[in-house]
Protein backbone atom coordinates (compact mmCIF):
# COMPACT_ATOMS: atom_id res chain seq x y z
CA UNK A 1 0.00 0.00 0.00
CA UNK A 2 1.46 3.76 -0.89
CA UNK A 3 1.40 5.88 1.52
CA UNK A 4 0.01 9.91 1.88
CA UNK A 5 0.97 12.82 4.26
CA UNK A 6 -1.95 14.74 4.52
CA UNK A 7 -0.96 18.76 5.42
CA UNK A 8 -3.16 21.06 6.16
CA UNK A 9 -4.23 23.28 8.77
CA UNK A 10 -8.14 22.85 8.48
CA UNK A 11 -9.17 19.69 10.14
CA UNK A 12 -11.98 19.19 8.16
CA UNK A 13 -9.82 18.92 5.06
CA UNK A 14 -7.74 16.75 6.44
CA UNK A 15 -10.82 14.24 7.08
CA UNK A 16 -11.84 14.76 3.83
CA UNK A 17 -8.98 14.14 2.00
CA UNK A 18 -8.09 11.10 3.90
CA UNK A 19 -11.62 9.57 3.18
CA UNK A 20 -11.09 9.51 -0.03
CA UNK A 21 -7.33 8.37 -0.14
CA UNK A 22 -8.22 5.33 2.31
CA UNK A 23 -10.83 4.55 -0.50
CA UNK A 24 -8.08 4.60 -3.16
CA UNK A 25 -6.04 2.29 -0.49
CA UNK A 26 -3.50 4.65 0.49
CA UNK A 27 -2.59 4.77 4.43
CA UNK A 28 -2.26 7.73 5.38
CA UNK A 29 -0.76 10.07 7.83
CA UNK A 30 -1.55 13.91 8.09
CA UNK A 31 0.07 17.02 9.85
CA UNK A 32 -0.81 20.01 10.57
CA UNK A 33 1.73 22.56 9.10
CA UNK A 34 4.76 22.27 7.61
CA UNK A 35 7.10 22.16 10.29
CA UNK A 36 5.23 18.75 11.68
CA UNK A 37 5.17 17.67 7.92
CA UNK A 38 9.10 17.90 7.64
CA UNK A 39 9.53 15.90 11.28
CA UNK A 40 6.46 13.16 9.86
CA UNK A 41 9.13 12.84 6.55
CA UNK A 42 11.76 12.54 8.30
CA UNK A 43 10.85 9.58 10.61
CA UNK A 44 8.44 8.03 7.57
CA UNK A 45 9.07 9.40 4.29
CA UNK A 46 5.75 9.30 2.31
CA UNK A 47 5.07 8.08 -1.18
CA UNK A 48 3.04 11.49 -1.72
CA UNK A 49 2.65 14.32 0.35
CA UNK A 50 -1.07 16.18 -0.24
CA UNK A 51 0.02 19.94 0.68
CA UNK A 52 -1.71 23.10 1.61
CA UNK A 53 -0.05 26.41 0.32
CA UNK A 54 -1.15 29.25 3.76
CA UNK A 55 -0.78 27.26 7.14
CA UNK A 56 0.51 29.12 10.39
CA UNK A 57 4.40 28.01 11.47
CA UNK A 58 5.56 27.37 8.15
CA UNK A 59 3.57 27.25 4.42
CA UNK A 60 3.40 24.97 1.92
CA UNK A 61 5.99 26.40 -0.35
CA UNK A 62 8.86 26.46 2.59
CA UNK A 63 8.13 23.05 3.41
CA UNK A 64 8.55 22.24 -0.26
CA UNK A 65 11.64 24.10 -1.00
CA UNK A 66 13.01 22.69 2.59
CA UNK A 67 12.14 19.52 1.72
CA UNK A 68 13.65 19.83 -2.12
CA UNK A 69 16.67 20.97 -0.84
CA UNK A 70 17.48 18.56 1.78
CA UNK A 71 19.20 14.68 0.53
CA UNK A 72 17.22 12.39 1.88
CA UNK A 73 17.53 8.54 0.02
CA UNK A 74 14.22 9.02 -1.57
CA UNK A 75 11.78 12.14 -2.04
CA UNK A 76 7.86 12.05 -2.14
CA UNK A 77 5.76 13.23 -5.00
CA UNK A 78 4.39 16.65 -4.16
CA UNK A 79 1.05 17.47 -4.97
CA UNK A 80 -0.67 20.98 -4.12
CA UNK A 81 -3.90 21.17 -2.34
CA UNK A 82 -4.96 24.78 -2.32
CA UNK A 83 -7.96 27.18 -2.92
CA UNK A 84 -4.72 29.11 -4.06
CA UNK A 85 -5.90 29.47 -8.08
CA UNK A 86 -4.36 31.54 -10.40
CA UNK A 87 -1.39 30.77 -12.93
CA UNK A 88 1.38 32.78 -10.54
CA UNK A 89 0.67 30.38 -8.23
CA UNK A 90 0.55 27.38 -9.92
CA UNK A 91 3.59 27.97 -11.28
CA UNK A 92 5.46 29.23 -8.56
CA UNK A 93 4.73 26.16 -6.92
CA UNK A 94 5.53 23.77 -9.62
CA UNK A 95 9.27 25.71 -10.05
CA UNK A 96 9.41 25.11 -6.66
CA UNK A 97 9.40 21.17 -7.13
CA UNK A 98 5.24 20.37 -6.59
CA UNK A 99 4.53 17.36 -9.14
CA UNK A 100 0.90 18.32 -9.59
CA UNK A 101 -1.71 20.83 -8.08
CA UNK A 102 -5.12 20.30 -7.17
CA UNK A 103 -7.49 23.80 -6.41
CA UNK A 104 -10.16 23.28 -3.65
CA UNK A 105 -13.27 22.42 -3.90
CA UNK A 106 -12.06 19.29 -5.75
CA UNK A 107 -13.64 15.49 -5.73
CA UNK A 108 -12.51 12.09 -5.67
CA UNK A 109 -12.14 11.48 -9.61
CA UNK A 110 -9.68 14.74 -9.27
CA UNK A 111 -7.70 13.44 -6.74
CA UNK A 112 -7.03 9.86 -8.31
CA UNK A 113 -6.61 11.53 -11.39
CA UNK A 114 -3.86 13.45 -10.64
CA UNK A 115 -2.20 10.41 -8.23
CA UNK A 116 -2.07 8.58 -11.38
CA UNK A 117 -0.61 11.31 -13.13
CA UNK A 118 2.65 11.52 -10.28
CA UNK A 119 2.49 7.64 -10.49
CA UNK A 120 1.41 6.64 -6.95
CA UNK A 121 -2.04 5.39 -7.93
CA UNK B 1 -45.57 14.67 -7.85
CA UNK B 2 -47.90 12.19 -9.23
CA UNK B 3 -46.92 8.57 -11.41
CA UNK B 4 -48.24 9.71 -14.38
CA UNK B 5 -45.83 12.69 -14.60
CA UNK B 6 -42.96 11.17 -14.04
CA UNK B 7 -44.24 8.75 -16.47
CA UNK B 8 -44.32 11.10 -19.08
CA UNK B 9 -41.36 12.50 -18.88
CA UNK B 10 -39.71 9.55 -18.95
CA UNK B 11 -41.48 8.30 -21.63
CA UNK B 12 -40.32 11.67 -23.41
CA UNK B 13 -36.86 10.83 -22.24
CA UNK B 14 -36.84 7.75 -24.04
CA UNK B 15 -38.17 8.45 -27.19
CA UNK B 16 -35.98 10.95 -27.66
CA UNK B 17 -32.77 9.31 -26.78
CA UNK B 18 -33.21 6.16 -26.18
CA UNK B 19 -32.44 6.64 -22.35
CA UNK B 20 -34.44 4.69 -19.32
CA UNK B 21 -34.45 6.77 -16.29
CA UNK B 22 -33.06 4.28 -14.14
CA UNK B 23 -34.88 3.38 -10.73
CA UNK B 24 -32.43 5.53 -8.62
CA UNK B 25 -32.55 8.25 -10.94
CA UNK B 26 -36.42 8.72 -10.88
CA UNK B 27 -35.90 10.10 -7.36
CA UNK B 28 -34.06 12.73 -8.43
CA UNK B 29 -36.03 13.73 -11.32
CA UNK B 30 -37.50 16.72 -9.79
CA UNK B 31 -34.50 17.78 -8.52
CA UNK B 32 -32.96 18.14 -12.07
CA UNK B 33 -36.24 19.85 -13.69
CA UNK B 34 -36.66 22.54 -10.96
CA UNK B 35 -34.06 24.65 -12.64
CA UNK B 36 -36.05 24.51 -15.84
CA UNK B 37 -39.14 24.73 -13.87
CA UNK B 38 -37.78 28.04 -12.01
CA UNK B 39 -37.00 29.72 -15.14
CA UNK B 40 -40.50 28.69 -16.67
CA UNK B 41 -42.01 29.66 -13.57
CA UNK B 42 -43.97 25.94 -13.73
CA UNK B 43 -45.25 25.34 -10.07
CA UNK B 44 -44.81 21.50 -10.61
CA UNK B 45 -43.80 18.24 -12.50
CA UNK B 46 -47.34 17.88 -12.98
CA UNK B 47 -48.19 20.90 -14.43
CA UNK B 48 -44.44 20.62 -16.82
CA UNK B 49 -46.11 17.22 -17.87
CA UNK B 50 -49.23 18.74 -18.98
CA UNK B 51 -47.81 21.21 -20.78
CA UNK B 52 -45.24 19.03 -22.88
CA UNK B 53 -47.74 16.24 -23.10
CA UNK B 54 -49.89 18.25 -26.23
CA UNK B 55 -46.30 18.29 -28.28
CA UNK B 56 -47.03 22.33 -28.24
CA UNK B 57 -43.91 23.45 -26.62
CA UNK B 58 -40.49 21.80 -28.42
CA UNK B 59 -38.29 24.45 -26.96
CA UNK B 60 -39.77 23.21 -23.37
CA UNK B 61 -39.85 19.66 -24.47
CA UNK B 62 -35.70 19.54 -25.38
CA UNK B 63 -34.93 21.69 -22.49
CA UNK B 64 -36.66 19.02 -20.47
CA UNK B 65 -34.73 15.93 -22.09
CA UNK B 66 -31.76 17.89 -21.77
CA UNK B 67 -32.07 18.37 -17.92
CA UNK B 68 -32.69 14.80 -17.59
CA UNK B 69 -29.31 13.62 -19.16
CA UNK B 70 -26.45 12.33 -17.06
CA UNK B 71 -23.66 14.28 -18.56
CA UNK B 72 -21.53 13.32 -16.12
CA UNK B 73 -17.52 13.23 -17.73
CA UNK B 74 -14.01 14.76 -17.24
CA UNK B 75 -10.70 14.67 -18.89
CA UNK B 76 -9.38 11.07 -19.78
CA UNK B 77 -11.64 9.94 -17.67
CA UNK B 78 -10.61 6.24 -16.69
CA UNK B 79 -6.71 6.83 -17.20
CA UNK B 80 -5.31 3.42 -18.04
CA UNK B 81 -7.84 2.50 -21.15
CA UNK B 82 -6.59 6.08 -22.35
CA UNK B 83 -3.22 5.37 -21.55
CA UNK B 84 -3.83 2.35 -23.43
CA UNK B 85 -5.77 3.65 -26.72
CA UNK B 86 -3.64 6.64 -27.36
CA UNK B 87 -0.67 4.77 -26.80
CA UNK B 88 -0.53 0.88 -28.59
CA UNK B 89 -3.40 1.14 -29.89
CA UNK B 90 -3.34 4.69 -31.63
CA UNK B 91 0.89 3.47 -32.91
CA UNK B 92 -1.47 0.37 -34.57
CA UNK B 93 -3.16 2.17 -36.03
CA UNK B 94 -0.73 4.85 -37.17
CA UNK B 95 1.42 1.81 -39.00
CA UNK B 96 -1.94 0.89 -40.80
CA UNK B 97 -2.53 4.13 -41.68
CA UNK B 98 0.62 5.14 -42.86
CA UNK B 99 -0.04 5.29 -46.52
CA UNK B 100 -3.32 7.54 -46.59
CA UNK B 101 -1.80 9.46 -43.39
CA UNK B 102 -6.07 9.94 -42.27
CA UNK B 103 -7.83 8.73 -39.07
CA UNK B 104 -11.26 9.83 -38.22
CA UNK B 105 -11.96 9.89 -34.53
CA UNK B 106 -15.65 9.68 -33.29
CA UNK B 107 -16.40 10.24 -29.78
CA UNK B 108 -20.46 9.60 -29.58
CA UNK B 109 -21.85 11.36 -26.54
CA UNK B 110 -18.90 13.52 -25.77
CA UNK B 111 -21.28 15.47 -23.17
CA UNK B 112 -19.35 18.90 -22.60
CA UNK B 113 -16.12 17.82 -24.79
CA UNK B 114 -13.69 16.90 -22.41
CA UNK B 115 -13.28 13.45 -24.02
CA UNK B 116 -12.71 14.51 -27.80
CA UNK B 117 -10.71 17.20 -26.38
CA UNK B 118 -8.27 14.66 -24.28
CA UNK B 119 -7.56 13.12 -27.40
CA UNK B 120 -6.84 16.47 -29.36
CA UNK B 121 -4.37 17.53 -27.13
CA UNK B 122 -2.33 14.54 -27.08
CA UNK B 123 -2.43 14.59 -31.01
CA UNK B 124 -0.99 17.99 -30.13
CA UNK B 125 1.60 17.16 -28.21
CA UNK B 126 3.07 15.06 -30.66
CA UNK B 127 3.23 17.93 -33.88
CA UNK B 128 6.32 16.08 -35.26
CA UNK B 129 4.52 12.91 -35.35
CA UNK B 130 1.59 13.97 -37.07
CA UNK B 131 2.83 16.02 -39.35
CA UNK B 132 1.39 15.60 -42.67
CA UNK B 133 -1.48 13.46 -41.15
CA UNK B 134 -5.33 14.59 -41.56
CA UNK B 135 -6.98 13.36 -38.29
CA UNK B 136 -10.09 14.16 -38.03
CA UNK B 137 -12.02 14.09 -34.41
CA UNK B 138 -15.80 14.33 -34.10
CA UNK B 139 -17.46 14.61 -31.03
CA UNK B 140 -21.39 14.28 -31.19
CA UNK B 141 -23.81 14.24 -28.44
CA UNK B 142 -27.83 14.13 -28.64
CA UNK B 143 -28.14 17.32 -25.95
CA UNK B 144 -27.59 20.80 -27.61
CA UNK B 145 -26.90 22.54 -24.26
CA UNK B 146 -23.81 20.25 -24.44
CA UNK B 147 -22.58 20.70 -27.63
CA UNK B 148 -23.19 24.19 -26.92
CA UNK B 149 -20.80 23.94 -24.05
CA UNK B 150 -18.01 21.30 -25.96
CA UNK B 151 -17.67 24.11 -28.49
CA UNK B 152 -17.41 27.16 -26.93
CA UNK B 153 -14.26 25.68 -24.62
CA UNK B 154 -14.65 27.22 -21.60
CA UNK B 155 -14.64 25.61 -18.48
CA UNK B 156 -14.99 26.05 -14.82
CA UNK B 157 -12.29 25.71 -12.35
CA UNK B 158 -13.62 22.17 -11.39
CA UNK B 159 -13.81 21.10 -14.43
CA UNK B 160 -10.45 21.74 -15.72
CA UNK B 161 -8.92 19.86 -13.20
CA UNK B 162 -10.50 17.21 -12.97
CA UNK B 163 -8.70 14.04 -14.86
CA UNK B 164 -5.98 16.88 -16.51
CA UNK B 165 -2.17 16.90 -15.66
CA UNK B 166 -1.13 20.52 -14.59
CA UNK B 167 1.45 21.16 -17.20
CA UNK B 168 -1.56 20.39 -19.64
CA UNK B 169 -3.47 22.96 -17.94
CA UNK B 170 -1.29 25.52 -18.26
CA UNK B 171 -0.05 24.75 -22.06
CA UNK B 172 -3.76 24.51 -23.27
CA UNK B 173 -6.15 26.52 -21.02
CA UNK B 174 -6.05 30.35 -20.48
CA UNK B 175 -7.56 31.42 -16.86
CA UNK B 176 -10.07 34.20 -17.50
CA UNK B 177 -12.58 35.68 -15.01
CA UNK B 178 -14.39 32.84 -13.62
CA UNK B 179 -13.60 30.44 -16.52
CA UNK B 180 -10.66 28.59 -18.28
CA UNK B 181 -10.77 28.48 -22.18
CA UNK B 182 -9.10 26.36 -24.51
CA UNK B 183 -6.48 27.24 -26.87
CA UNK B 184 -7.82 27.82 -30.45
CA UNK B 185 -5.00 24.98 -31.86
CA UNK B 186 -6.59 22.22 -29.53
CA UNK B 187 -10.70 23.76 -30.61
CA UNK B 188 -9.66 23.80 -34.27
CA UNK B 189 -8.81 19.82 -34.22
CA UNK B 190 -12.10 19.05 -32.90
CA UNK B 191 -15.34 19.41 -34.46
CA UNK B 192 -18.63 19.14 -32.99
CA UNK B 193 -22.26 18.53 -33.27
CA UNK B 194 -25.81 17.58 -32.39
CA UNK B 195 -26.29 13.77 -32.65
CA UNK B 196 -28.57 10.99 -31.56
CA UNK B 197 -26.90 7.39 -31.99
CA UNK B 198 -30.35 6.48 -32.74
CA UNK B 199 -29.67 8.05 -36.21
CA UNK B 200 -27.34 7.03 -38.84
CA UNK B 201 -23.86 7.52 -38.15
CA UNK B 202 -22.36 11.27 -39.32
CA UNK B 203 -20.08 12.54 -41.63
CA UNK B 204 -17.30 10.94 -42.75
CA UNK B 205 -19.25 7.82 -41.84
CA UNK B 206 -16.08 5.60 -41.49
CA UNK B 207 -13.87 6.04 -38.25
CA UNK B 208 -10.96 4.58 -37.16
CA UNK B 209 -11.84 5.08 -33.70
CA UNK B 210 -15.10 5.38 -32.15
CA UNK B 211 -15.41 6.40 -28.24
CA UNK B 212 -18.79 5.67 -27.04
CA UNK B 213 -18.42 5.44 -23.40
CA UNK B 214 -21.04 5.88 -20.48
CA UNK B 215 -24.05 6.45 -22.89
CA UNK B 216 -25.66 2.86 -23.82
CA UNK B 217 -25.55 2.02 -19.61
CA UNK B 218 -29.31 3.28 -19.88
CA UNK B 219 -30.20 1.90 -23.43
CA UNK B 220 -32.93 -0.85 -23.10
CA UNK B 221 -31.48 -3.88 -25.09
CA UNK B 222 -33.26 -3.33 -28.11
CA UNK B 223 -31.55 -0.11 -28.21
CA UNK B 224 -28.29 -0.90 -27.05
CA UNK B 225 -28.45 -3.76 -30.42
CA UNK B 226 -29.32 -0.85 -33.11
CA UNK B 227 -26.75 1.58 -31.41
CA UNK B 228 -23.66 -1.02 -31.74
CA UNK B 229 -25.14 -1.83 -35.27
CA UNK B 230 -25.02 2.11 -36.30
CA UNK B 231 -21.67 1.80 -34.50
CA UNK B 232 -20.30 -1.18 -36.55
CA UNK B 233 -21.80 0.32 -39.62
CA UNK B 234 -19.46 3.82 -38.99
CA UNK B 235 -16.56 1.72 -38.31
CA UNK B 236 -13.82 0.74 -40.62
CA UNK B 237 -12.58 -2.80 -41.35
CA UNK B 238 -9.84 -2.46 -38.50
CA UNK B 239 -11.48 -0.01 -36.03
CA UNK B 240 -11.23 -0.07 -32.52
CA UNK B 241 -14.18 0.60 -30.16
CA UNK B 242 -13.72 2.23 -26.69
CA UNK B 243 -16.70 1.76 -24.24
CA UNK B 244 -16.92 2.68 -20.15
CA UNK B 245 -14.95 1.30 -17.84
CA UNK B 246 -17.92 -0.93 -16.81
CA UNK B 247 -19.52 -1.48 -20.24
CA UNK B 248 -19.00 -4.34 -22.88
CA UNK B 249 -20.17 -6.06 -26.12
CA UNK B 250 -20.27 -9.55 -24.78
CA UNK B 251 -23.61 -10.77 -25.06
CA UNK B 252 -24.18 -7.46 -26.75
CA UNK B 253 -23.34 -7.24 -30.44
CA UNK B 254 -21.87 -9.91 -32.61
CA UNK B 255 -19.92 -7.19 -34.86
CA UNK B 256 -17.39 -6.02 -31.87
CA UNK B 257 -15.32 -8.58 -29.84
CA UNK B 258 -12.35 -8.37 -27.64
CA UNK B 259 -9.21 -6.89 -28.54
CA UNK B 260 -6.58 -9.14 -28.35
CA UNK B 261 -4.16 -6.68 -28.07
CA UNK B 262 -5.81 -3.97 -26.02
CA UNK B 263 -7.30 -5.37 -22.64
CA UNK B 264 -10.95 -3.27 -22.67
CA UNK B 265 -10.78 -2.51 -25.93
CA UNK B 266 -12.66 -4.15 -28.81
CA UNK B 267 -12.45 -4.51 -32.51
CA UNK B 268 -14.41 -4.83 -35.31
CA UNK B 269 -15.46 -8.19 -36.36
CA UNK B 270 -16.66 -8.18 -39.68
CA UNK B 271 -20.00 -9.87 -38.39
CA UNK B 272 -22.88 -8.22 -39.19
CA UNK B 273 -24.67 -6.77 -36.14
CA UNK B 274 -28.03 -6.49 -38.16
CA UNK B 275 -28.11 -10.11 -38.77
CA UNK B 276 -27.39 -10.81 -34.96
CA UNK B 277 -30.27 -8.41 -34.10
CA UNK B 278 -32.93 -10.21 -36.21
CA UNK B 279 -31.61 -13.53 -34.95
CA UNK B 280 -32.07 -12.62 -31.48
C1 LIG C 1 -22.49 10.17 -18.84
S1 LIG C 1 -22.16 11.10 -20.28
C2 LIG C 1 -20.64 10.37 -20.81
C3 LIG C 1 -19.72 11.35 -21.51
C4 LIG C 1 -18.41 10.77 -21.96
N1 LIG C 1 -18.59 9.85 -23.07
C5 LIG C 1 -17.69 10.08 -20.83
O1 LIG C 1 -17.69 8.85 -20.76
O2 LIG C 1 -17.11 10.77 -20.00
C6 LIG C 1 -23.36 10.43 -21.41
C7 LIG C 1 -23.69 11.35 -22.59
O3 LIG C 1 -24.44 10.62 -23.56
C8 LIG C 1 -25.37 11.50 -24.16
N2 LIG C 1 -26.44 10.71 -24.79
C9 LIG C 1 -27.47 10.08 -24.21
N3 LIG C 1 -28.24 9.48 -25.13
C10 LIG C 1 -27.68 9.74 -26.34
C11 LIG C 1 -28.02 9.42 -27.68
N4 LIG C 1 -29.10 8.71 -27.98
N5 LIG C 1 -27.21 9.88 -28.67
C12 LIG C 1 -26.12 10.61 -28.40
N6 LIG C 1 -25.76 10.95 -27.14
C13 LIG C 1 -26.52 10.54 -26.12
C14 LIG C 1 -25.82 12.35 -22.99
O4 LIG C 1 -26.38 13.57 -23.43
C15 LIG C 1 -24.53 12.54 -22.20
O5 LIG C 1 -23.87 13.73 -22.56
Amino acid sequence: MKSCLVVDDSKVIRKVARHILETLHFVVDEAEDGREALSRCEANMPDVVLLDWNMPVMGGMEFLRTLRRADYETQPKVVFCTTENDAAHIRAAIDAGADEYVMKPFDRDTLESKLQIVGVA
Amino acid sequence: MSDSATRILAGLLEARTGQQLGLSRRWRIETALQPLMRERSIASLDQLAGSLVGGREPALAEKAVEALLNNETFFYRDRPAFDLLLGPVLSRLERARAGEKRIAIWCAGCSTGQEAYSIAMRIAEQKARWAGWTIDILGSDVSRAAIERASSGHYSQFEVQRGLSVLQMMRWFAQQPGTWRISSEIQRLVRFRVHSLIEPPPEPGRFDLILCRNVMLYFAEPTRRLVFSRLAEAAAEDAVLMLGAGETVIGQTEAFAPDPEARGLYVRTGKSAARFAAAS
